[in-house]
């Protein structure tokens, strides 16, 4: 057993239930209470976080399948983790700043971005691929760590502007052993940055268990920066919603940066080029699905006698319907020109980028000439 | 799949499997060989390059690191500093970065600020260059940003066999090798001689004898330029490739002498033409060849654009048409 270094306790092997654990809503589907978190919500609100979880499951395992007919290079599924992102996403204002990594789909819905636009870089025909101004929603980010930085900067530079805008920033579990990851924290905490850190621990980084990258639960590592964390149920659509709302507006009456460990699992493969039979085993895997972010809130639900049939039956219509246009969306995709990628490399002129593009169309035409002399 | 063929010493082998060949029998002939990176134990790796080492030499040998590329390097220094020698896994070239503060201003100076007393044999091995369908970050050449630093060494393999036997070799290095591995190429087999004797690890080697024009390639190219000597050929005209292996130090001797007989030379790499490994080379040889040359030397490479999304890839990467059209223009200068 590892030693706890934040006071010298035993650390057990980190299960996640201990009383630390935000819960608004049991896996089984019942409402409880926390003397620090609320939510209040009315039988549409619910309705309406229940639509986004299932669209934006529906949306994901539509792409993983676009992937598997060859439409996608790759994907990463958000299977399981909706319940923090849409709690998370639904959370914000639309004003509020959005610094994602690759897999933030369902936070992308949240802020309005057209999940086709988020298959652009999936399918190879950008690298990016909206304007992030549009939505308040940056541009999706590889480079494991490095938005998180951005978003402090973000945040320091609405806090000059005065405005009541608050920034998240999410990012991994693995995330939090890199460099720019602490120096975020680093940063937000001595310029009290109203900027919420929010971590999906899915307990892997590909292969990786959470062991191999901390020592002590991730939510405590705030405390030795200098600012709050708090761990909450990761599938828990409501206490994702509460205690996001909580951090912004704390964040929003100037004091300071949280992180919010949402504690939840990686369903799927970490990519589709990912075969994760190799490092996990598959009871994890049954032990996760009974704390199935969508099941809980539909148990719910059904007991409080929310929702009539036909908003369920408009729902799965709704869902068909959401799957129809992002296949044919992705199928219509087109290639982008390949004299587009001389485009907006600078933002001003540059010689050499305007040379080269010059010779690539000449040498292009040259094969367009040939074709034609030659028939 | 077809069982690996073997005949005694020899077997066929995917650049993968020679590699992870390679490593087992480093770590098999040094106690103080660690192999440590990204998903490189269980998982073997996202190339599967590391596949069973860690089953085979355990945890403290073959190491899974937390996800910091500065961490991995930055500790790599300090486990040569105590006598090991690490060789170290980046996932994808475009990963690379946030160590590359610990790898061109401590690794790569160490050695000299200590007055030679200290030495850093440190691998450094890199999947690198495009043609695989990747997002970005994962087709990258970042080869000039080091070999533009003194005190590092960087070296690519173009085949299974070069893989076999250069791994083992930069691991022995007492200096620490950048070593790079054209992706694209994994999959790529040949018969390896485990039994054989190589060559020195910095020296290029004339992959294809010819007298009409020399071209110079490393990594991923080598192929695509022996693709297009054998095109040349069906026209007849004899290109003479040379594969350079090591781009730091940089074996100019044995392009000057391919030069010297057939008077053009074309360079060809992934990475951006402009400041990049070609732009040496053919400065150096316009110094040594001067009055060889009957026509500049030419270029092909990337462009000075973002590496583009992989739909566009294709156009983005020298190819075999784009090699010729450089031999053309070479010959008809
Ligand atoms: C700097 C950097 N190193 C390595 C990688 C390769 N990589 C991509 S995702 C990943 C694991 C990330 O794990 P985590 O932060 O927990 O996020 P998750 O994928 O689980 O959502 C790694 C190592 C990368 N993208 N960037
Ligand atoms: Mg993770």
């Amino acid at each position: 057993m590892a030693v706890d270094s934040t006071d010298g306790t035993l650390f057990p092997p980190d299960s996640g239930a201990g009383p630390e654990l935000i819960q608004l809503l049991t896996p089984e589907g019942e409402r409880v209470e926390h003397p620090d978190y609320a939510v209040d919500l009315s039988d549409d609100e619910y309705l309406a976080l229940y639509r986004d979880l299932v669209l934006v499951r529906r949306f994901d395992a539509e792409a993983t399948a676009l992937q598997r007919q060859g439409e996608l290079g790759l994907w990463a599924s958000l299977l399981g983790q909706e319940a923090a992102q849409i709690g998370s996403g639904r959370a914000l204002r639309s004003n509020d700043y959005v610094f994602p990594t690759y897999r933030e789909h369902g936070v992308a819905w949240c802020r309005g971005v057209d999940p086709l636009n988020l298959l652009g870089m999936f399918r190879g025909v950008n690298n990016g691929g909206w304007d992030p101004r549009e939505n308040n929603f940056h541009l999706y980010t590889i480079v494991i760590g490095a938005q998180s930085l951005h978003g402090v900067g973000y945040a320091m530079g609405v806090q000059r502007d005065g405005t009541d805008t608050a920034v998240v920033t999410y990012f991994g579990d693995g995330a939090s052993s890199q460099g720019d990851v602490n120096e975020a924290f680093t940063f937000a905490a001595v310029f009290n940055a109203p900027v919420v850190f929010f971590c999906q621990n899915n307990q892997w980084a590909i292969s990786e268990p959470t062991e191999r990258q901390m020592k002590v639960p991730l939510y405590r590592r705030a405390a030795g920066f200098g600012f709050p964390g708090v761990r909450v149920d990761g599938n828990d659509v409501l206490a994702c919603l509460a205690v996001t709302r909580a951090a912004l507006d704390r964040a929003r009456r100037g004091e300071g940066p949280m992180l919010i460990e949402a504690f939840t699992y990686r369903m799927g493969a970490h990519t589709t080029s990912d075969d994760p039979t190799r490092y996990r085993l598959s009871a994890e895997l049954e032990e996760w699905k009974l704390k199935d972010p969508i099941e809980r809130l539909k148990a719910f639900l059904h007991k409080q006698g929310i929702g009539d049939p036909g908003f369920f039956a408009d729902l799965e219509a709704e869902s068909e319907e959401l799957g129809k246009r992002v296949r044919n969306g992705v199928r219509t995709m087109p290639d982008p020109d390949p004299a587009s990628m001389f485009a907006n490399v600078y933002a001003e002129p540059h010689p050499l980028v305007e040379r080269e593009r010059a010779e690539f169309e000449a040498y292009h035409a040259s094969f367009v000439d040939a074709g034609e002399d030659g028939h | 799949m077809a069982p690996a063929q073997s005949t005694g010493t020899t077997r066929q082998m995917s650049m993968v499997q020679a590699l992870n060949t390679g490593l087992r029998r480093s770590l098999e002939s040094d106690p103080k060989v660690l192999i440590m990176g990204e998903d490189i134990g269980k998982l073997g790796g996202v190339f599967r390059v590391t596949d069973g080492l860690q089953k085979d030499f355990g945890e403290d040998r073959v190491v899974d690191t937390p996800l910091a590329e500065s961490g991995i390097v930055g500790t790599a220094i300090g486990l040569a500093l105590a006598g090991y020698r690490p060789v170290v896994e980046i996932q994808f070239d475009g990963f690379v970065f946030p160590a590359y503060d610990q790898i061109v201003t401590q690794l790569a100076k160490m050695h000299a600020r200590s007055l030679g007393y200290v030495r850093l044999p440190i691998v450094i091995r890199i999947p690198f260059g495009g043609g695989i369908g990747a997002v970005e970050h994962h087709s990258e050449s970042p080869e000039a940003y080091f070999a533009h630093t003194a005190g590092l060494r960087v070296v690519s393999c173009s085949n299974p066999v070069d893989a076999y036997w250069m791994i083992q070799q930069a691991i022995a290095s007492d200096d620490p090798v950048i070593f790079l591995e054209p992706k694209r190429r994994y999959w790529t087999k040949a018969e390896v001689d485990t039994a054989a004797t190589p060559g020195p690890l910095y020296d290029s080697r004339v992959v294809r004898s010819g007298d009409a024009c020399t071209v110079v390639a490393y990594g991923p190219m080598v192929a695509t330029c022996l693709e297009a000597a054998a095109a040349a050929a069906e026209e007849g005209r004899e290109l003479e490739v040379i594969d350079l292996r090591s781009v730091s130090p940089l074996d100019f001797d044995t392009i000057e002498k391919s030069v010297e007989r057939t008077g053009h030379l074309v360079v060809v790499h992934e990475a951006p033409s402009f400041l990049g490994i070609g732009a040496e080379v053919a400065a150096t040889i316009t110094e040594r060849c001067f009055y060889h040359l009957q026509a500049p030397v030419l270029r092909v490479g990337g462009y000075h654009t973002p590496y583009p999304p992989s739909r566009v890839e294709e156009e983005y990467l020298p190819d075999l048409d784009r090699v010729l059209d450089a031999v053309d223009r070479s010959l008809a200068w």
